[in-house]
């Protein structure tokens, strides 16, 4: 009977003591260097990806036509706003001609003296040529002096000569209209084709210099896109191929497009290849010029091959591989990857075979003395 | 022979016990204080393991990326590269900033990575969900602290982000958690204000006839473009050829390209060192005391235990029992305690270490180190109780 409280006693210490040595053991375990890594595994799958290219760009238009003069002045008028469509030949508006109109004026003048002048050289010529003709029968009966005659005869070649020179005079007082009348025309500012006015930069009274773009005129049915495309992965980029677009105004609305062609230049300081898309049918509404566009290009499918989620990819000690379970232990195996998809599946051209399993995920990186707990979700990172 | 310790403390095993885990508590404290120190420092480390380079390569005379601001043109890498001994050089961007997810915003280090094959410097060494970045844009892999999850979507300046991936354990050198996105992207972040300084920056640029000038239409675009491209990066990412001296390495970069370059042990060195000095002592201070504290604590407790039982340790003497018995029994128990307070100590810290908001590292070490010096401080303090319980008179057990 008196023993038994000592046992009551033992027993009660032995069940507090039992559990915490117990918690402590797993604490011990399962912390620290000697817990187990979490990790959960995939299957190396052969089968066919499609690679796909991803970039980015600005819409644009293949045609933008600066409309200016081409010498410097002041604008008279501007017809039309930013928005106006405008057809071929339509003229916008017109540079202040200052005194081309008076030059023209002066120049129909000239022109009308110049035709006066041929008329008097043409009436000179007339009568020389008659009285060179009539010396010359009184010469041939010997009634007047050679002397007389040779004179008149001179008389008709300056009277030929002044004749041809006012031709001359009236061909060029009249190209030199023509001329001011071209440059007066030069004055309008005329669309080249159908389009749609895109800027206005500057409005009547401005005073520009030669060249200077007044407005310009897109013509919007030869919309497209600038993409930009990292070098790094634009292998595989070509003309033809087909595009996703999504405009940043419309995001989650695909479009589709093509690949119009790629630049032959690309840019050396951002180190990107640049690409024309063009879109399969025209967006209405019209996509402001310069918006920001997502461009997804998708390659050819390649053949099959061994592919891994981009994930299980880890670099130990200089090298690409991935953690391959052997034996129930993960074990580090170099990997030489090929080309990969979007979506994250990468192809394996050495080191795994089909059916292999490899690390995707851990929860912390692995060693080669890494103990590991295959889990079907790390925890903590889905939802 | 019977444990005259062992009876004592089946006497009394509740008071023992409930002593004990209270000890515990206090050790629990104490080695999880430890943990935020450790953690402290390893946050700094992590973020050097995560990048994955040998050499930091940043601007001349700068501390950067981490400890101080550092910029360096983005082809850098490019005559980097033609250099011996450098197997791989990789531009990054390293800035912190608020991220914004909805209507909440999470304070993050967002990390521009180069793009590249998989396994390049600076991209997040292994992940816990979801999947690396393959586009070259708006793509984004957050750390877990974070609290973001796969395919949420991210504002970072005006652009948005799909998160495609999470990893764990990216962290700056203060805890923030790390986004990474690509490079360009990044690259803007840096530099992209919002869009009204742009329009007002705009504005500024239009208003100085130096670049707005009426013979040259086009000058003031070209100006505004010119300001408007960032061309920039943190710092290089270096990779060694194996037979190369990092030292050389980074020496011979110093020398030829005018910049400078920071080796593994000299980055930690600055990030532990410098960049973390002070709170790290701050924290390291507090865990002196706390230890000191605690010591005190437990041989107060063990020298109370014992002279709660003076009475009975006179009854032995009375009866003849040994010095070097009594002496056994004060000592077995102050371990005995020691041993019940650092298992309980250990389980606390353990269990509590997930709940700190910042990372708390318990290293083997320090609960092995923590271990001995409980073991010391209760037999240091059982030897004073000891020569108390020595000393005592055995009349005492029949006196007053």
């Amino acid at each position: 009977m008196k023993r038994l409280p000592l046992q009551g006693r033992t027993v009660a210490l032995v069940a507090v003591i039992v559990p915490l040595l117990a918690l402590f053991i797993y604490v011990a375990l399962r912390s620290g260097p000697l817990a187990p890594v979490s990790v959960t595994v995939a299957s190396v799958e052969t089968r066919p990806i499609t690679p796909a290219l991803f970039g980015i760009g600005t819409v644009q238009t293949r045609y933008t036509y600066r409309i200016g003069p081409t010498f410097a002045g002041r604008v008279k008028r501007l017809d039309v706003h930013v928005g106006d469509r405008v057809k071929a030949g339509q003229v916008l508006g017109e540079m202040d001609p200052v005194d081309l109109d008076q030059r023209i004026r002066a120049q129909g003048a000239a022109l009308k003296r110049a035709e006066a002048t041929l008329r008097e050289a043409a009436a000179r010529q007339t009568f020389a040529r008659s009285q060179a003709r009539r010396y010359e029968q009184l010469f041939a009966v010997r009634s007047i002096s050679e002397e007389l005659a040779t004179t008149k005869h001179q008389e008709l070649q300056i009277a030929d000569a002044a004749l041809s020179g006012a031709q001359e005079e009236l061909i060029r007082t009249r190209s030199d209209g023509e001329a001011l009348i071209a440059q007066r025309n030069n004055l309008r500012l005329v669309a080249p084709v159908d389009g749609l006015v895109a800027v206005r930069d500057v409005d009547p009274g401005t005073t520009i210099v030669a060249g200077q773009p007044v407005v310009e005129v897109i013509a919007p049915e030869s919309l497209w896109i600038n993409a930009r495309f990292d070098q790094i992965s634009a292998s595989g980029l070509a003309a033809g191929l087909p595009a996703r677009i999504v405009l940043r105004s419309h995001n989650g609305q695909t479009l589709t497009g093509r690949v119009l062609r790629v630049e032959p230049m690309a840019d050396a300081v951002t180190e990107e290849t640049l690409a024309k898309v063009a879109f399969d049918s025209r967006p209405e509404p019209l996509p402001p010029i310069g918006e920001l566009a997502e461009v997804t290009i998708a390659l050819p499918t390649l053949p099959t091959a061994p592919v891994i989620p981009n994930a299980a990819v880890r670099r130990e000690a200089g090298q690409v591989g991935v953690w391959k379970i052997v034996d129930g232990d993960a074990r580090f195996t170099p990997v030489k990857l090929g080309a990969g998809d979007l979506d994250g599946q990468v192809q394996v051209l050495e080191g795994v075979r089909d059916g292999e399993q490899v690390v995707v995920y851990s929860e912390k990186a692995l060693t080669a003395r890494s103990r590991i707990d295959i889990v079907d979700d790390i925890p903590g990172a889905s939802r | 022979m019977i444990s005259l310790a062992g009876r004592d403390i089946l006497h009394a095993w509740g008071k023992f016990v409930f002593t004990g885990i209270g000890l515990g508590l206090l050790i629990g404290v104490t080695l999880t204080m430890a943990g935020v120190y450790r953690g402290m420092v390893d946050d700094g480390r992590a973020l050097l393991d995560n990048s994955g380079a040998d050499l930091w390569v940043v601007q001349k005379d700068t501390l950067g990326p981490y400890a101080e601001s550092s910029s360096v043109n983005d082809d850098v890498y490019r005559s980097l590269l033609a250099m011996p001994g450098i197997a791989q050089a990789v531009n990054v961007t390293y800035l912190t900033m608020q991220v914004r997810r909805g209507d909440s915003d999470v304070r993050a280090m967002v990390v521009g990575i180069a793009p590249g094959e998989l396994g390049t410097p600076g991209w997040p060494p292994y992940l816990v969900a979801g999947r690396q970045i393959t586009r070259g844009h708006y793509e984004a892999v957050a750390d877990i602290a974070s609290g973001f999850r796969v395919g949420d979507r991210l504002t970072i300046r005006r652009n948005h982000y799909v998160v495609v991936g999470l990893t764990r354990r990216m962290v700056s050198s203060s805890g923030d958690p790390m986004v990474f996105i690509p490079l360009k992207d990044a690259q803007e972040a840096q530099f992209l204000k919002d869009n009204d300084a742009i329009w007002q920056s705009r504005r500024r640029t239009g208003a100085n006839p130096a670049f707005n000038r009426p013979g040259v239409p086009d000058l003031l675009d070209a100006v505004i473009a010119s300001q408007s491209t960032n061309a920039f990066v943190n710092a290089v990412l270096v990779t060694i050829k194996p037979g190369h001296a990092p030292d050389e390495v980074a020496r011979s970069v110093g020398r030829w390209k005018r910049l400078t370059a920071y080796t593994r042990l000299q980055m930690e060195d600055i990030l532990v060192g410098k960049l973390i000095a002070t709170s790290a002592r701050q924290i390291g201070m507090f865990l002196v005391i706390l230890a000191v504290v605690s010591a005190a604590i437990v041989a107060f407790i063990i020298y109370t235990l014992t002279m709660d039982k003076i009475r009975e340790i006179a009854v032995l003497k009375l009866i003849g029992t040994r010095n070097r018995t009594i002496a056994a029994m004060i000592m077995q128990q102050a371990l005995a305690l020691g041993l019940i307070g650092f298992v309980v100590g250990k389980i606390t810290a353990t269990f509590a270490a997930p709940l700190f908001p910042k990372y708390v590292l318990l290293v083997p070490f320090d609960s092995i180190a923590g271990f001995f010096a409980v073991l010391a401080i209760c037999v240091l303090a059982s030897v004073i109780a000891i020569r108390m319980a020595l000393r005592v008179d055995p009349a005492e057990a029949i006196g007053g």
